[in-house]
Protein backbone atom coordinates (compact mmCIF):
# COMPACT_ATOMS: atom_id res chain seq x y z
CA UNK A 1 0.00 0.00 0.00
CA UNK A 2 1.22 3.59 -0.64
CA UNK A 3 2.35 5.81 1.84
CA UNK A 4 -1.01 8.07 2.37
CA UNK A 5 1.35 10.94 3.60
CA UNK A 6 2.95 11.76 -0.02
CA UNK A 7 -0.31 10.99 -2.08
CA UNK A 8 -2.92 13.43 -3.22
CA UNK A 9 -5.55 13.93 -5.99
CA UNK A 10 -5.24 14.71 -9.40
CA UNK A 11 -7.48 16.05 -11.64
CA UNK A 12 -7.47 17.15 -14.97
CA UNK A 13 -10.58 18.70 -16.38
CA UNK A 14 -11.61 20.00 -20.41
CA UNK A 15 -14.80 21.27 -21.73
CA UNK A 16 -15.53 18.32 -23.15
CA UNK A 17 -14.74 15.61 -20.42
CA UNK A 18 -13.72 15.21 -17.04
CA UNK A 19 -10.24 13.91 -18.38
CA UNK A 20 -8.16 12.16 -15.39
CA UNK A 21 -8.72 11.75 -12.07
CA UNK A 22 -6.85 9.77 -9.86
CA UNK A 23 -4.28 10.02 -7.35
CA UNK A 24 -0.06 10.71 -7.63
CA UNK A 25 2.45 11.38 -5.59
CA UNK A 26 3.85 14.09 -7.97
CA UNK A 27 2.69 15.78 -11.04
CA UNK A 28 5.22 17.98 -13.41
CA UNK A 29 4.17 19.98 -15.95
CA UNK A 30 4.99 23.35 -18.08
CA UNK A 31 3.41 27.09 -16.81
CA UNK A 32 3.61 30.43 -18.24
CA UNK A 33 6.76 30.63 -15.98
CA UNK A 34 8.36 27.51 -17.30
CA UNK A 35 8.31 23.90 -15.73
CA UNK A 36 7.18 23.41 -12.36
CA UNK A 37 6.66 20.08 -10.59
CA UNK A 38 4.14 19.58 -7.49
CA UNK A 39 4.69 17.47 -4.07
CA UNK A 40 2.00 16.79 -1.59
CA UNK A 41 1.31 20.18 0.54
CA UNK A 42 2.13 22.76 -1.89
CA UNK A 43 1.50 26.13 -1.40
CA UNK A 44 -1.75 27.16 -2.96
CA UNK A 45 -1.17 28.83 -6.34
CA UNK A 46 -3.09 29.36 -9.08
CA UNK A 47 -0.80 29.19 -12.42
CA UNK A 48 -1.34 29.71 -16.06
CA UNK A 49 -0.22 26.56 -18.40
CA UNK A 50 1.64 26.58 -21.42
CA UNK A 51 1.75 24.11 -24.03
CA UNK A 52 3.54 21.10 -22.56
CA UNK A 53 3.99 17.52 -21.21
CA UNK A 54 1.85 16.73 -18.82
CA UNK A 55 3.94 13.92 -16.02
CA UNK A 56 2.23 12.47 -13.42
CA UNK A 57 3.73 10.10 -10.73
CA UNK A 58 2.66 7.43 -9.02
CA UNK A 59 3.77 5.36 -6.15
CA UNK A 60 4.63 1.80 -7.78
CA UNK A 61 2.76 1.82 -10.93
CA UNK A 62 3.93 3.66 -14.58
CA UNK A 63 3.85 7.18 -15.06
CA UNK A 64 1.11 8.98 -16.97
CA UNK A 65 2.24 10.95 -19.49
CA UNK A 66 -0.57 13.40 -21.62
CA UNK A 67 -0.68 16.58 -23.78
CA UNK A 68 -1.60 19.72 -22.50
CA UNK A 69 -2.62 22.72 -24.09
CA UNK A 70 -3.75 26.16 -22.72
CA UNK A 71 -5.53 26.60 -19.26
CA UNK A 72 -4.70 27.30 -15.70
CA UNK A 73 -4.07 24.75 -12.66
CA UNK A 74 -5.23 25.13 -9.52
CA UNK A 75 -2.74 23.98 -6.54
CA UNK A 76 -4.19 23.13 -3.56
CA UNK A 77 -2.49 21.09 -0.47
CA UNK A 78 -4.54 17.85 -0.84
CA UNK A 79 -5.39 18.47 -4.78
CA UNK A 80 -4.26 19.24 -8.32
CA UNK A 81 -6.50 20.50 -10.86
CA UNK A 82 -5.71 21.45 -14.55
CA UNK A 83 -8.35 23.11 -16.14
CA UNK A 84 -7.17 23.02 -19.83
CA UNK A 85 -8.62 23.88 -23.02
CA UNK A 86 -7.42 20.77 -24.67
CA UNK A 87 -5.85 17.55 -23.01
CA UNK A 88 -4.83 14.52 -25.64
CA UNK A 89 -3.53 10.92 -24.52
CA UNK A 90 -0.25 10.01 -26.48
CA UNK A 91 -2.61 7.14 -28.66
CA UNK A 92 -4.70 10.09 -29.41
CA UNK A 93 -2.37 12.17 -31.60
CA UNK A 94 -2.68 12.08 -35.13
CA UNK A 95 1.64 12.44 -36.09
CA UNK A 96 1.06 12.95 -38.98
CA UNK A 97 -0.76 15.90 -38.94
CA UNK A 98 1.23 17.03 -35.80
CA UNK A 99 4.31 17.02 -38.34
CA UNK A 100 2.37 19.25 -41.07
CA UNK A 101 1.60 21.77 -38.38
CA UNK A 102 5.15 22.33 -37.47
CA UNK A 103 6.30 22.61 -40.82
CA UNK A 104 3.82 25.03 -41.70
CA UNK A 105 4.16 27.06 -38.58
CA UNK A 106 8.42 27.05 -39.27
CA UNK A 107 7.67 28.26 -42.91
CA UNK A 108 5.47 30.56 -41.24
CA UNK A 109 8.20 31.98 -38.56
CA UNK A 110 10.75 31.82 -41.47
CA UNK A 111 9.02 33.92 -43.91
CA UNK A 112 8.94 36.93 -41.64
CA UNK A 113 6.17 38.28 -43.59
CA UNK A 114 4.75 41.30 -42.44
CA UNK A 115 1.48 39.39 -42.59
CA UNK A 116 2.62 36.98 -39.68
CA UNK A 117 0.90 36.29 -36.83
CA UNK A 118 4.55 35.43 -34.94
CA UNK A 119 2.80 35.00 -31.67
CA UNK A 120 0.06 32.80 -32.71
CA UNK A 121 2.80 30.38 -35.28
CA UNK A 122 4.93 30.45 -31.94
CA UNK A 123 1.91 28.85 -30.00
CA UNK A 124 1.21 26.25 -32.89
CA UNK A 125 5.01 25.08 -33.14
CA UNK A 126 5.14 24.40 -29.52
CA UNK A 127 1.69 22.59 -29.72
CA UNK A 128 3.21 20.26 -32.73
CA UNK A 129 6.41 19.66 -31.14
CA UNK A 130 4.86 19.05 -27.95
CA UNK A 131 2.21 16.40 -29.80
CA UNK A 132 4.88 15.15 -31.65
CA UNK A 133 7.39 14.65 -28.48
CA UNK A 134 4.30 12.47 -26.58
CA UNK A 135 3.34 10.55 -28.94
CA UNK A 136 6.93 8.73 -29.51
CA UNK B 1 -73.68 16.72 -40.29
CA UNK B 2 -70.71 16.03 -42.38
CA UNK B 3 -71.19 13.36 -45.10
CA UNK B 4 -69.00 10.04 -43.86
CA UNK B 5 -66.49 10.63 -46.91
CA UNK B 6 -65.47 14.13 -45.89
CA UNK B 7 -64.89 12.89 -41.79
CA UNK B 8 -63.06 9.84 -43.47
CA UNK B 9 -60.99 12.02 -45.32
CA UNK B 10 -59.72 14.46 -42.20
CA UNK B 11 -59.17 11.51 -40.37
CA UNK B 12 -57.01 10.31 -42.87
CA UNK B 13 -55.62 13.26 -42.65
CA UNK B 14 -54.88 13.63 -39.03
CA UNK B 15 -53.46 10.24 -39.41
CA UNK B 16 -50.84 10.97 -41.83
CA UNK B 17 -49.80 14.43 -39.53
CA UNK B 18 -49.52 12.05 -36.17
CA UNK B 19 -47.49 9.30 -37.75
CA UNK B 20 -45.09 12.52 -38.57
CA UNK B 21 -45.13 13.84 -35.12
CA UNK B 22 -44.48 10.31 -33.49
CA UNK B 23 -41.59 10.03 -35.65
CA UNK B 24 -40.18 13.49 -34.89
CA UNK B 25 -40.67 12.93 -31.08
CA UNK B 26 -38.70 9.57 -31.29
CA UNK B 27 -35.80 11.79 -32.65
CA UNK B 28 -35.34 14.22 -30.65
CA UNK B 29 -35.29 11.33 -27.41
CA UNK B 30 -32.83 10.21 -29.43
CA UNK B 31 -30.80 13.84 -29.87
CA UNK B 32 -31.80 14.95 -26.32
CA UNK B 33 -30.42 12.02 -24.74
CA UNK B 34 -26.58 12.86 -26.76
CA UNK B 35 -27.27 16.10 -26.07
CA UNK B 36 -27.37 15.65 -22.33
CA UNK B 37 -24.69 13.68 -21.78
CA UNK B 38 -22.97 15.97 -23.27
CA UNK B 39 -23.97 19.01 -21.34
CA UNK B 40 -23.35 16.41 -18.24
CA UNK B 41 -19.91 16.29 -18.78
CA UNK B 42 -19.14 20.30 -19.65
CA UNK B 43 -20.56 20.85 -16.11
CA UNK B 44 -17.49 20.07 -13.90
CA UNK B 45 -15.14 22.24 -16.16
CA UNK B 46 -17.71 25.32 -16.33
CA UNK B 47 -18.78 25.02 -12.58
CA UNK B 48 -14.60 24.59 -10.94
CA UNK B 49 -14.05 27.83 -13.93
CA UNK B 50 -16.83 29.34 -11.73
CA UNK B 51 -15.56 28.86 -8.53
CA UNK B 52 -12.22 30.06 -9.30
CA UNK B 53 -13.32 33.09 -10.65
CA UNK B 54 -15.49 33.67 -7.91
CA UNK B 55 -12.44 33.08 -5.35
CA UNK B 56 -10.06 35.25 -7.20
CA UNK B 57 -12.18 38.36 -6.91
CA UNK B 58 -13.28 37.82 -3.63
CA UNK B 59 -9.36 37.90 -2.86
CA UNK B 60 -8.54 40.76 -5.42
CA UNK B 61 -11.21 43.18 -4.24
CA UNK B 62 -11.73 45.89 -6.50
CA UNK B 63 -9.39 45.33 -8.93
CA UNK B 64 -9.31 47.90 -11.40
CA UNK B 65 -9.09 45.78 -14.30
CA UNK B 66 -11.04 46.32 -17.70
CA UNK B 67 -13.08 43.16 -17.27
CA UNK B 68 -14.46 44.55 -14.67
CA UNK B 69 -15.50 47.67 -14.88
CA UNK B 70 -18.31 48.87 -17.43
CA UNK B 71 -17.12 50.09 -20.85
CA UNK B 72 -17.96 53.55 -22.02
CA UNK B 73 -20.03 52.70 -24.50
CA UNK B 74 -23.84 52.58 -23.90
CA UNK B 75 -24.47 49.67 -26.43
CA UNK B 76 -25.38 46.35 -24.96
CA UNK B 77 -24.10 42.91 -27.04
CA UNK B 78 -26.88 40.38 -26.26
CA UNK B 79 -25.60 36.86 -27.08
CA UNK B 80 -28.85 35.07 -28.07
CA UNK B 81 -28.47 31.44 -28.64
CA UNK B 82 -32.22 29.94 -30.00
CA UNK B 83 -32.47 26.96 -32.83
CA UNK B 84 -32.12 26.78 -36.46
CA UNK B 85 -35.88 24.79 -36.68
CA UNK B 86 -39.03 25.63 -35.59
CA UNK B 87 -41.70 23.15 -34.19
CA UNK B 88 -40.53 23.31 -30.72
CA UNK B 89 -43.24 24.94 -29.00
CA UNK B 90 -42.26 27.85 -26.75
CA UNK B 91 -38.38 27.34 -27.00
CA UNK B 92 -37.49 29.97 -29.21
CA UNK B 93 -40.01 32.73 -28.66
CA UNK B 94 -39.41 32.41 -24.71
CA UNK B 95 -35.99 33.90 -25.70
CA UNK B 96 -37.12 36.09 -27.52
CA UNK B 97 -39.63 37.36 -25.02
CA UNK B 98 -36.81 37.23 -22.63
CA UNK B 99 -34.61 39.56 -24.41
CA UNK B 100 -37.28 41.75 -25.00
CA UNK B 101 -38.81 42.32 -21.43
CA UNK B 102 -35.53 42.44 -20.08
CA UNK B 103 -36.01 46.15 -20.05
CA UNK B 104 -32.81 47.01 -22.15
CA UNK B 105 -33.67 49.43 -24.32
CA UNK B 106 -33.65 48.31 -27.72
CA UNK B 107 -31.56 51.03 -29.63
CA UNK B 108 -28.90 50.36 -27.20
CA UNK B 109 -29.17 46.47 -28.07
CA UNK B 110 -26.35 45.00 -30.18
CA UNK B 111 -27.82 41.12 -31.05
CA UNK B 112 -25.11 38.29 -31.64
CA UNK B 113 -27.95 35.96 -32.79
CA UNK B 114 -27.34 32.02 -32.60
CA UNK B 115 -29.88 30.51 -34.79
CA UNK B 116 -32.08 31.17 -37.64
CA UNK B 117 -35.52 31.56 -35.62
CA UNK B 118 -34.60 33.71 -33.29
CA UNK B 119 -32.76 36.06 -35.69
CA UNK B 120 -36.14 36.42 -37.61
CA UNK B 121 -37.91 37.38 -34.79
CA UNK B 122 -35.27 39.69 -33.36
CA UNK B 123 -35.13 41.07 -37.07
CA UNK B 124 -39.34 41.09 -36.82
CA UNK B 125 -39.18 43.33 -33.40
CA UNK B 126 -36.72 45.89 -34.93
CA UNK B 127 -33.80 44.65 -33.04
CA UNK B 128 -30.34 45.39 -34.76
CA UNK B 129 -28.48 42.34 -35.62
CA UNK B 130 -24.54 42.66 -35.19
CA UNK B 131 -23.91 39.64 -36.39
CA UNK B 132 -25.48 35.89 -36.95
CA UNK B 133 -24.11 32.86 -36.94
CA UNK B 134 -26.42 29.67 -37.17
CA UNK B 135 -24.44 26.46 -37.99
CA UNK B 136 -22.94 26.84 -34.44
CA UNK B 137 -26.06 25.07 -32.80
CA UNK B 138 -26.02 22.46 -35.01
CA UNK B 139 -22.84 20.74 -32.83
CA UNK B 140 -21.32 23.56 -30.91
CA UNK B 141 -17.17 22.90 -30.50
CA UNK B 142 -15.07 24.17 -27.87
CA UNK B 143 -13.51 26.12 -30.64
CA UNK B 144 -16.23 27.50 -31.87
CA UNK B 145 -17.17 28.70 -28.75
CA UNK B 146 -13.57 30.36 -28.16
CA UNK B 147 -13.96 32.16 -32.03
CA UNK B 148 -17.45 33.75 -30.74
CA UNK B 149 -16.39 34.63 -27.34
CA UNK B 150 -12.91 36.06 -28.84
CA UNK B 151 -15.33 38.03 -31.16
CA UNK B 152 -17.43 39.54 -28.63
CA UNK B 153 -14.79 40.42 -26.32
CA UNK B 154 -12.64 42.53 -29.27
CA UNK B 155 -15.75 44.62 -29.52
CA UNK B 156 -15.76 44.41 -25.82
CA UNK B 157 -11.87 45.80 -25.48
CA UNK B 158 -12.61 48.23 -28.63
CA UNK B 159 -14.79 50.18 -26.59
CA UNK B 160 -18.05 49.18 -29.42
CA UNK B 161 -19.85 47.16 -26.59
CA UNK B 162 -20.28 48.76 -22.87
CA UNK B 163 -21.76 45.35 -21.55
CA UNK B 164 -22.57 41.66 -22.84
CA UNK B 165 -25.56 39.55 -21.89
CA UNK B 166 -25.77 35.84 -23.07
CA UNK B 167 -29.45 34.49 -23.42
CA UNK B 168 -29.78 31.25 -23.97
CA UNK B 169 -32.03 28.02 -22.04
CA UNK B 170 -30.94 26.69 -19.63
CA UNK B 171 -31.48 22.63 -19.21
CA UNK B 172 -32.80 21.83 -15.87
CA UNK B 173 -34.13 18.24 -16.62
CA UNK B 174 -35.45 16.58 -19.42
CA UNK B 175 -38.96 18.82 -18.70
CA UNK B 176 -38.00 22.14 -17.26
CA UNK B 177 -36.33 24.65 -19.33
CA UNK B 178 -35.61 27.70 -18.31
CA UNK B 179 -35.22 30.56 -20.43
CA UNK B 180 -31.95 32.63 -18.68
CA UNK B 181 -30.41 35.79 -19.09
CA UNK B 182 -27.34 36.64 -17.78
CA UNK B 183 -24.70 39.38 -17.72
CA UNK B 184 -21.41 38.08 -18.60
CA UNK B 185 -19.08 41.42 -18.29
CA UNK B 186 -18.44 43.50 -16.71
CA UNK B 187 -17.95 40.39 -14.25
CA UNK B 188 -20.57 40.66 -11.32
CA UNK B 189 -20.22 38.14 -9.31
CA UNK B 190 -21.92 37.59 -5.73
CA UNK B 191 -19.12 37.86 -3.48
CA UNK B 192 -21.14 38.24 -0.51
CA UNK B 193 -21.50 34.93 0.07
CA UNK B 194 -19.14 33.14 2.47
CA UNK B 195 -16.98 30.97 0.66
CA UNK B 196 -17.40 27.77 2.10
CA UNK B 197 -13.38 26.18 2.20
CA UNK B 198 -11.51 29.16 3.62
CA UNK B 199 -8.75 27.64 4.62
CA UNK B 200 -6.14 27.04 1.38
CA UNK B 201 -7.81 29.04 -1.23
CA UNK B 202 -7.66 32.38 0.92
CA UNK B 203 -3.82 32.20 0.37
CA UNK B 204 -4.27 31.42 -2.92
CA UNK B 205 -1.00 32.64 -4.59
CA UNK B 206 -1.06 33.83 -8.67
CA UNK B 207 1.40 33.46 -10.71
CA UNK B 208 2.72 35.51 -12.70
CA UNK B 209 0.50 38.07 -11.03
CA UNK B 210 -3.12 38.69 -10.33
CA UNK B 211 -3.64 41.23 -13.13
CA UNK B 212 -2.26 38.53 -15.83
CA UNK B 213 -3.72 35.86 -14.56
CA UNK B 214 -7.26 37.42 -14.68
CA UNK B 215 -6.21 38.32 -17.57
CA UNK B 216 -5.87 35.36 -19.02
CA UNK B 217 -8.61 33.69 -16.96
CA UNK B 218 -11.74 35.73 -17.76
CA UNK B 219 -11.89 35.06 -21.74
CA UNK B 220 -11.49 31.44 -20.68
CA UNK B 221 -14.17 32.23 -18.37
CA UNK B 222 -16.32 33.70 -20.49
CA UNK B 223 -15.67 31.18 -23.25
CA UNK B 224 -16.74 28.21 -21.10
CA UNK B 225 -19.68 30.27 -20.15
CA UNK B 226 -20.48 30.56 -24.21
CA UNK B 227 -19.69 26.54 -24.45
CA UNK B 228 -22.01 25.38 -21.52
CA UNK B 229 -24.70 27.23 -23.11
CA UNK B 230 -24.59 26.26 -26.27
CA UNK B 231 -24.33 22.51 -25.34
CA UNK B 232 -27.09 23.01 -22.45
CA UNK B 233 -29.77 25.12 -25.23
CA UNK B 234 -29.03 22.03 -27.79
CA UNK B 235 -30.26 20.17 -24.98
CA UNK B 236 -32.95 22.31 -24.00
CA UNK B 237 -34.22 22.30 -27.67
CA UNK B 238 -34.57 18.68 -28.49
CA UNK B 239 -36.57 18.67 -24.82
CA UNK B 240 -38.84 21.35 -26.24
CA UNK B 241 -39.60 19.71 -28.96
CA UNK B 242 -40.00 16.41 -27.53
CA UNK B 243 -42.58 17.53 -25.20
CA UNK B 244 -44.14 19.99 -28.13
CA UNK B 245 -44.52 16.78 -30.65
CA UNK B 246 -45.20 14.41 -27.86
CA UNK B 247 -48.57 16.69 -27.20
CA UNK B 248 -49.24 17.38 -30.55
CA UNK B 249 -49.36 13.37 -30.99
CA UNK B 250 -51.91 12.93 -28.38
CA UNK B 251 -53.90 15.85 -29.48
CA UNK B 252 -54.04 14.24 -32.82
CA UNK B 253 -55.06 11.00 -30.92
CA UNK B 254 -57.88 13.05 -29.45
CA UNK B 255 -59.39 14.20 -32.71
CA UNK B 256 -58.77 10.77 -33.94
CA UNK B 257 -60.97 8.96 -31.43
CA UNK B 258 -63.54 12.05 -32.00
CA UNK B 259 -64.24 11.75 -35.71
CA UNK B 260 -63.93 8.06 -35.19
CA UNK B 261 -67.82 8.81 -32.91
CA UNK B 262 -68.89 10.54 -35.77
CA UNK B 263 -67.93 8.83 -38.93
CA UNK B 264 -69.88 5.87 -36.87
CA UNK B 265 -72.56 8.02 -35.87
CA UNK B 266 -73.24 9.13 -40.12
CA UNK B 267 -72.99 5.63 -40.85
CA UNK B 268 -75.57 4.80 -38.53
CA UNK B 269 -77.83 7.30 -39.89
CA UNK B 270 -77.22 6.36 -43.25
CA UNK B 271 -78.16 2.77 -42.55
CA UNK B 272 -81.03 3.70 -40.70
CA UNK B 273 -82.25 6.15 -43.43
CA UNK B 274 -81.75 3.49 -46.14
CA UNK B 275 -83.61 1.01 -44.44
CA UNK B 276 -86.85 3.77 -43.89
CA UNK B 277 -86.83 4.16 -47.00
CA UNK B 278 -86.62 0.54 -48.53
CA UNK B 279 -89.44 -0.47 -45.74
CA UNK B 280 -91.28 3.09 -47.19
CA UNK B 281 -90.73 1.71 -50.70
CA UNK B 282 -92.03 -1.72 -49.92
CA UNK B 283 -95.11 -0.92 -48.03
CA UNK B 284 -96.23 1.03 -50.95
CA UNK B 285 -95.97 -0.94 -53.13
CA UNK B 286 -98.23 -3.64 -51.19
Amino acid sequence: MADQSKIFEVEIITPDRTFYKSEATMIEFNTAAGEIGVYKNHIPLTTVLAPGVVTIHKDGEDNVIAAVHSGFAEILPEKVTLLAEVAEWPDEIDVERAEAAKKRAEERLASKAESVDVMRAELALRRALVRMDIAK
Amino acid sequence: MASMRDIKRRKSSIQSTQQITKAMKLVSTVKLQKARTRAEQTNPYTNHMYQTIRSMLTKSGNVNHPYLVSGESAKKAVVAITSNRGLAGGYNSNIVKLVANSGLPMEEVEIYAIGNKGQDAFIRRGYHIKHSDSSLIEAPTYAEAAALCKQVLDAYTNGEIGEIYLAYTHFKNTVVHEPTLIKLLPVEIDTTEPEEPAGPTAQMVYEPNEEEALDMIIPKYITSLFYGALVEAVASENGARMQAMDSATSNAEDIISDLTLKYNRARQGAITQELTEIIAGASAIS
